[in-house]
Formats: C-alpha cells, structure tokens, sequence
C-alpha cells in the first residue's frame, strides 16, 4: 500500500518533547505532517486507558516522548511511564496488534534535531507495518479490494 | 483485600463469543486496590475487546460501570438498569461479587475476569502478597504475628521442616521459611515461651472442610 499515510499520536510531555518539537520548528526541520501531537503536563500522566484509546480510535502508532531518564521536571514522572508503556505493549500485543506500534522516547527540550529524527523513523516504521485493523479508512479501501 | 488476577485475555474473548451487547463491571472494594478489578481496569478491558471484536468485523457494544461494591446486596441493585440492557454481564469483582451479582440477576449470564487468588496485601504499590488462607482458627498469638498456615508452603504448626535453609524455603530460594520467621520474631519479642508449647493438630473443620461458612451479627437480624 503505497499511498498508506499513517495516523501516528505523539503524547509528549510539556516540559521536553514538546519544547523540541516546537524547537524542530523553529529550526524549519522537517518531520512527516503524520504526528499528532498532544501535549501532556508530564508523561507520569500517561495510564494504558490514554494508550488504547489511540489505538481504539485508529491510530496507526502511538509514541509517548518525555524528558531524558533522571531530568524529569516532575522528577520521575518519565520512570512511571516506562513501564506503562511497556505493560500497554502487552495490552495490544493481547488484541493483536503489534507491540512496535508503540513506544517510548525520551528527549530533552534542547532536542529539535531529534525530535524530527524519531517522527521521521516512527512514521517509517509505522508504514512498513502497514495499517492498522483498526484505522477505519483503510480497511474500507482494503474491504472493497 | 482478596487479591484478583486478570484471566487471559483469549478467555474472555471465548466466553464473550457471539454477545453483542455486554456490560463490563468493575468493583470499588479489594479489587479496585490490587490494580485488577477497578474503574481503570474496566476501561482497558472493554477497550481492549472492543479493538478485539472490531478488529474481525464483529463489534461488541459494552457498558462500563463499576459498582463501589459487588458483594453488598445495595450496591449490586445499582445494576438494574445496566442489566435491562445487556445480554450479559463481565464481572471484573472476586469470585464472591460475581455470585452475588448472579443471584441478583437471575435472567442474566454472569461471566468472571478475574482468577480470585488469595487475601493478602500489598508490599508496595502492584506487589501483592498472600497473607491469610482464612482458616477460620487465627493462630497469629502463638507465631509472633507470622501465619504459619498461610506462609509456610506445608501450613506446619510447630516448628519448620528440613527443608529450611537460611531462613529460606526449599520451594523457592525467593520465598521466606515462614518458621525462621516466626522464631527471629518470638526471639526479639521475648515470647520464645510461645514456642515451647505444643500446638494440637489443626482443627481444619474451621476451613472450607466443615463446607461453606457463614458468619452473623446477631444484633443485626431483624
């Protein structure tokens, strides 16, 4: 499917990933116009029921991008994340999706460069993986093939 | 609190076969505490079967509810409207909440997604631990506050066995000799007098072996 243009969200947390992507920006870096971007006070916000309800409404990927380990603003709000991320990988991996649908990054603010670097390798991810069972636009063109 | 554990998600999905509409009920007591059972773990579940269901072009319609309790006869009433709706009703309460829910609904399937483990507590935050094996007959004035039929892996009464090493228990390097435990214990207590005394064998008729238990507050009946 050539034309497959992915649904990726991005939760990024305020204080780092989305200052980088404001910082990518700035820097007129490009970076694939698939990310959506919802910004969060901090990734300890994150829960599985955030994850999967992404998923749900067919995202095609999701990413969590918080601060480096051991700089967080909220000091270890990116360690709680972890491993809900990790957990909720389990959680689609049960549904059947693929578990490399999701992932975590950290970043700081500072980080422009290479925020635009993990949207372009995630979205490129995400197309060789093909849509997702759940991104409804896809599977009506797939149904009526 | 009773600790719960999830069962297999393709389980669920095989008692859910051929159900289109389903409410998916959490319960607010021991369960929503042991991360199993509660108001977050209903809305994964239900998310997970519907992304489940959708995904072989067969949708679930699911109502999320969580009651503050399942085993309490005035809570399990708050259900009646849901259960109107539904052809059946996945219950993420213990094995008690799920009985209790099925003997209010008589007309509705009553499916559980939980196993119902032990009564224990929790060590830090999503770390659980057996504790208590409701024997009926607490021996915890004898053992230093340490359950020897809940802890040791043989429930033994006087003393430990031979498979005790380093304070650990032959069945798992990981697991504690409960008996260690309660002597270091009497020890620092100064209650090794305790010890010293012969505890008779296990009247187990106090456990599930003298059949289903009940217990009433006399005060209460009217």
């Amino acid at each position: 499917m050539s034309d497959f243009e992915p649904i990726v969200v991005a939760f990024c947390c305020h204080y780092c990933a989305y200052g980088a992507a404001d910082l990518a920006g700035s820097m007129r870096l490009e970076y694939p116009t698939n990310i959506r971007i919802i910004r969060l006070p901090c990734t300890g916000k994150i829960t599985p029921v955030f994850l999967l309800r992404a998923f749900e409404r067919g995202a095609d990927g999701v990413y969590v991008a918080g601060c480096l380990e051991g700089d967080c603003h909220f000091i270890h709000g990116n360690l709680v994340a972890k491993p809900r991320v990790n957990y909720t990988k389990k959680l689609i991996q049960e549904v059947g999706l693929e578990p490399e649908r999701l992932e975590m990054f950290n970043m700081s603010a500072a980080m422009g460069p290479r925020f635009a670097e993990v949207a372009r390798e995630f979205v490129e991810r995400i197309k060789t993986l093909g849509p997702s069972p759940l991104n409804k636009t896809y599977r009506v063109q797939s149904d009526a093939a | 609190m009773v600790i719960g554990e999830r069962k297999p998600f393709d389980e669920i999905m095989k008692m859910l076969e051929g159900l289109k509409k389903i409410a998916v009920m959490g319960c607010g007591g021991c369960v929503t505490v042991c991360l199993t059972g509660g108001h977050d773990e209903v809305r994964v579940l239900s998310s997970q079967l519907r992304m489940a269901r959708d995904k072989e072009g067969n949708p679930i319609e699911i109502i999320e509810k969580t009651l503050e309790r399942q085993c309490d006869p005035e809570y399990v009433e708050q259900a009646e409207s849901v259960a109107k709706e539904v052809e059946a009703i996945l219950s993420l309460a213990c094995g008690a909440g799920v009985q209790f829910m099925a003997e209010r609904y008589q007309n509705l399937p009553l499916y559980p997604a939980l196993n119902t483990t032990f009564v224990g507590g929790s060590k830090k935050e999503g770390y659980y631990v057996e504790r208590c094996q409701t024997c009926g007959e607490c021996k915890l004035y004898f053992t230093g506050g340490i359950c020897p039929i809940a802890r040791c892996s043989k429930s033994l009464l006087n003393g430990p066995c031979g498979g005790s090493t380093k304070g650990k228990c032959e069945i798992d390097p990981e697991v504690d000799c409960a008996w260690q435990l309660i002597l270091d214990r009497l020890k620092s207590l100064n209650q090794m007098d305790r010890y010293s005394s012969m505890m008779p064998v296990n009247d187990w008729r106090t456990n599930r072996d003298g059949g289903p238990r009940k217990m009433i507050r006399e005060d209460f009946q009217r």
